[in-house]
């Protein structure tokens, strides 16, 4: 019966896709319209990026680069002398910015480790050992998700201050390396699915927590891990708040932060366009391509981390 | 053992500052100094500052232009990809956006945003209009700052939107196109009262998250022009950190940690977000 109808609805919908109705056509327009929203700006970062700022002023409705040069690209990555960049527009002043980049993969990097092993670790916990007082501070972790960041983040930096730890990479990290809320959720959602019969034949075998986390749980959960730490990468390589409270000097700048002060150097009154949107494709770039390597499990982790 | 990592983590960096910020609220502290006890002094002069409220009244126009575009945008775009097409490319494109940081979107848009050489007052004035100045103007500096977030989100909530849409049983719609109710009007009586238990969540998420904005705006207003986006965020780091006024400045994340506080638990009981109508 259940086929019968997912038949007759599966040939229904083949029909609807062929008959073009005015409403259907309306729909693909509205579609497409936003389509053309959402990525035409990416085009006209990349248009700007391309063009020679001196000459954008002269042609700013232009819908291909103005004056071609890869000139911006090689100001953003130091790789142009200083008179060459003045004579393009830039501003001369040299941006360190294979130094942000180092410190943008850092700061992702060692958060995304930190925090998706150590609440693997403690969704384990919540989600399969026994112990007094677990169902109580999973409730209180919950909690925490309610407190807006804004909150923890003034005394936070206190903390950090306190800790001597201001303007160094450690202070940037600690305070979402050990455990986020959320994260801890996630996790134990996806090992509460996990058969028990097979952690208990590892358990017969003699293997003590500790290996059966290693070697069954988390084997058996690569997925949900690797899309926790993609999700993970992700958002804190797009912080902004919090690397710009504890991560102010020029040492420590992570790419959001420097790209900020980027915008204020104007040279002629004017920023360097084009220097700044190729400084901005470049710090989106690794976001971008992580993105396009597991697009498919980005797109379907959405539904779930945001609803259920 | 397991979860000692995670607990000590929970202990210093969420619950100490959660108190800590309780405590500081009722202090008076330069960052330099060590606070010193002054009770609700700091609550009494939030309500008697006009900048607080200012920021306040700004926040409200920011979050109502951002979450009524947004989630109005998201639900249009949800229901034509669940119509149209079930493509990974087309939701992929229209997450793109989300992908970016919030200081990226703000500084394309502007960029194409500029008065003088933006591209959409090059199109506004080759249409006759007259070039407007989005981020410097009192009146669509908000708005823009709100479109700009709208931008980067609106892909990202119709996703989550989409994901809604497909925990809604086909047999729902056969039932309906069998009683000859029309694609409108079955949008109105079944998908969206059936879709209120998800739209509830995605409201509290996308409400709360809104009135923290604040990267927008450091990146492109500063607060200005005069007043009119100075955002309760940015209030609260220019008390705290650029006034050093570290004891106001916590005094102020109070009021904000109440107001979203009173907003989730309003959202969720006026739109019962615990029952589901499908039941």
């Amino acid at each position: 019966m259940a086929t019968l109808t997912e038949a007759r609805a599966d040939a229904e919908r083949r029909e609807r896709r062929r008959t073009l109705t005015p409403g259907r056509i309306t729909a693909w327009v509205a579609m497409i319209v936003f389509l053309v929203l959402t990525l035409f700006p990416f085009y006209w970062m990349l248009r700007t990026a391309l063009s020679t700022t001196r000459s954008l002023p002269s042609n700013p409705g232009s819908l291909l680069p103005v004056d071609f040069t890869w000139g911006a690209f090689q100001r953003v990555l130091g790789l142009s002398s200083q008179a060459q960049a003045i004579a393009e527009g830039g501003s001369g002043a040299s941006v360190n910015f294979w130094l942000y980049l180092r410190n943008s993969v850092f700061y992702a990097g060692a958060v995304t480790i930190g925090q998706v092993f150590f609440c693997a670790m403690a969704a384990y916990a919540f989600a399969r050992l026994r112990w007094p007082g677990r169902n109580v501070v999973f409730g209180i972790f919950l909690g925490a998700l309610l407190v807006p960041p804004i909150f923890t983040s003034l005394p936070n930096f206190i903390l950090v201050k306190n800790l001597g730890l201001l303007n160094t990479l450690p202070g940037m990290i600690l305070p979402t390396f050990l455990m986020t809320p959320f994260a801890i959720f996630f996790l134990r959602q996806f090992f509460l699915g996990i058969s028990r019969e097979i952690e208990e034949s590892a358990a017969l075998d003699g293997a003590g927590p500790w290996r059966t986390f290693f070697r069954i749980i988390l084997p058996m959960s690569t997925a949900p891990v690797t899309t926790l730490a993609i999700l993970t990468f992700i958002q804190t390589w797009n912080d902004y708040f919090w690397p710009l409270l504890v991560g102010n000097s020029e040492q420590t700048k992570v790419l959001t932060v420097a790209l900020g002060v980027f915008r204020s150097q104007t040279p002629a009154g004017s920023p360097d366009w084009a220097g700044l949107m190729a400084a901005t494709l470049v710090a989106a770039a690794p976001v971008l391509l992580l993105f396009f390597a597991f697009a498919r499990r980005i797109i379907d982790s959405i539904g779930y981390s945001g609803v259920k | 053992m397991f979860i000692a990592p995670a607990l000590l983590g929970f202990v210093v960096f969420y619950l100490y500052p959660t108190i800590r910020g309780f405590y500081f609220s009722m202090t008076q502290y330069n960052i330099l100094g060590t606070p010193k006890w002054i009770g609700f002094d700091n609550f009494a002069r939030i309500g008697k500052d006009p900048l607080f409220w200012n920021a306040l009244w700004v926040t409200i126009e920011y979050v109502a232009l951002n979450i009524g575009f947004q989630t109005v945008i998201a639900l249009v775009l949800a229901v034509l990809m669940q119509r149209l097409t079930k493509s990974t490319v087309l939701r992929g494109a229209l997450l793109l956006p989300w992908l970016i940081s919030n200081v990226i979107a703000a500084m394309v848009w502007f960029w194409l945003l500029d008065y003088q050489i933006g591209l959409v007052n090059q199109f506004l004035e080759w249409t006759g209009l007259s070039r407007i100045a989005f981020f410097g103007d009192e009146f669509w500096a908000i708005p823009t700052v709100a479109f700009v977030n709208v931008w980067r989100h609106m892909g990202y909530t119709a996703l989550l939107v989409f994901a809604g849409l497909q925990t809604i049983p086909r047999y729902v719609y056969e039932a309906a196109s069998i009683d000859g109710s029309s694609e409108w009007s079955s949008f109105w009586r079944m998908t969206l009262p059936l879709l209120r238990p998800v739209l509830a969540m995605i409201l509290v998420i996308t409400v709360t998250g809104s009135f923290q904005v604040f990267d927008t705006v450091a990146v492109t207003t500063r607060g200005g022009p005069v007043n009119v986006t100075r955002v309760i965020q940015y209030y609260i780091y220019q008390k705290g950190f650029a006034e050093g006024q570290f004891g106001y400045a916590s005094a102020l994340s109070v009021v904000l940690f109440l107001i979203l506080a009173v907003m989730a638990a309003l959202q969720l009981r006026l739109l019962r977000a615990g029952e589901s109508d499908l039941a």
